[in-house]
């Protein structure tokens, strides 16, 4: 699917042991598979099923998505950061696609 | 005494605000069969208790395309002690499932907010599933002018 753009808000410095908020967006119809064309064709769902974050190779959050999620998904969760390193943020679409965000936060 | 516009109103919307908090889960689960059987699956028939688990929607929300909902777990969140997930359903959408979150004890809270489609005025039900296998379960009925899930 054309123009799925992520976004990706995480604070650049935590202190160690911090709670931080990691808030996401990306652009996608989600298409439910409940709607119907001009001429009255359903539309196929196609859908960003599953959201990972993953934090140092470490899972931090995920969550499976349904067509009853709104179109351009929006996420947020926390995370509890203990060293620095780098928050993976990835979406799998129904059509096998992937999207990836990357996000480094340094922790003094 | 002679009762004024001003304190019928104040009595009326009192009267509402306690009708609107806390909707008996049981009377919830019966109302919908397929969404019985997905907490069934999702909690391998635990009997779900109350509390801990708080659902926050909108008591009404204009449009149904995007409803912003959030759920949030008293819990420690350590390795012993945490949540492992939340589900969350919308008993009057075309399919009752609406969203799975998955937490590690790396989460540190377990808070997570997006926002849903609901085709109709509905209950929207959170589960919750700890680590040590309870479960916990709360409802919010959400009013919706403008359904969202196309037509």
């Amino acid at each position: 699917m054309a123009n799925v753009k992520p976004r990706v808000k995480v604070p650049k410095t935590a202190s160690k042991g911090e709670i931080i908020t990691l808030k996401t967006l990306i652009s996608h119809e989600m298409e439910s598979g409940q709607r119907k064309d001009k001429e009255g064709k359903p539309i196929p769902r196609q859908i960003l099923h599953t959201f990972t974050c993953a934090f140092n190779g470490q899972d931090v959050f995920s969550c499976d998505m349904e067509p009853s999620i709104s179109a351009n998904p929006y996420l947020e969760f926390d995370a509890k950061v203990e060293e620095s390193g780098t928050f993976v943020f990835t979406w799998l679409d129904d059509d096998g696609s992937t999207y990836t965000a990357e996000s480094k936060v340094a922790v003094s | 005494m002679t009762v004024t516009r001003r304190q019928i109103l104040a009595f009326g919307a009192a009267t509402a605000a306690v009708t609107l908090v806390g909707i008996p889960v049981s009377k919830v689960l019966a109302a919908a069969p397929e969404m019985d059987a997905k907490i069934k699956e999702f909690t391998g028939g635990a009997t779900p208790g109350e509390g801990k688990l708080t659902l926050t929607a909108p008591e009404i929300a204009e449009n149904g395309n995007t409803v912003p909902i959030s759920v949030s777990v008293d819990s420690p969140m350590t390795a012993e002690d945490h949540v492992v997930a939340v589900m969350v359903l919308a008993e009057g959408n075309p399919s009752p499932g609406v969203a799975t979150f998955h937490f590690t004890p790396l989460s540190g809270k377990a808070e997570a907010s997006t926002r849903i489609r609901l085709a109709k005025t509905q209950n929207v039900v959170a589960v919750a599933r700890m680590s040590d296998g309870s479960v916990y379960m709360a409802a919010s009925e959400v009013k919706v002018t403008i359904g969202g899930c196309g037509g």
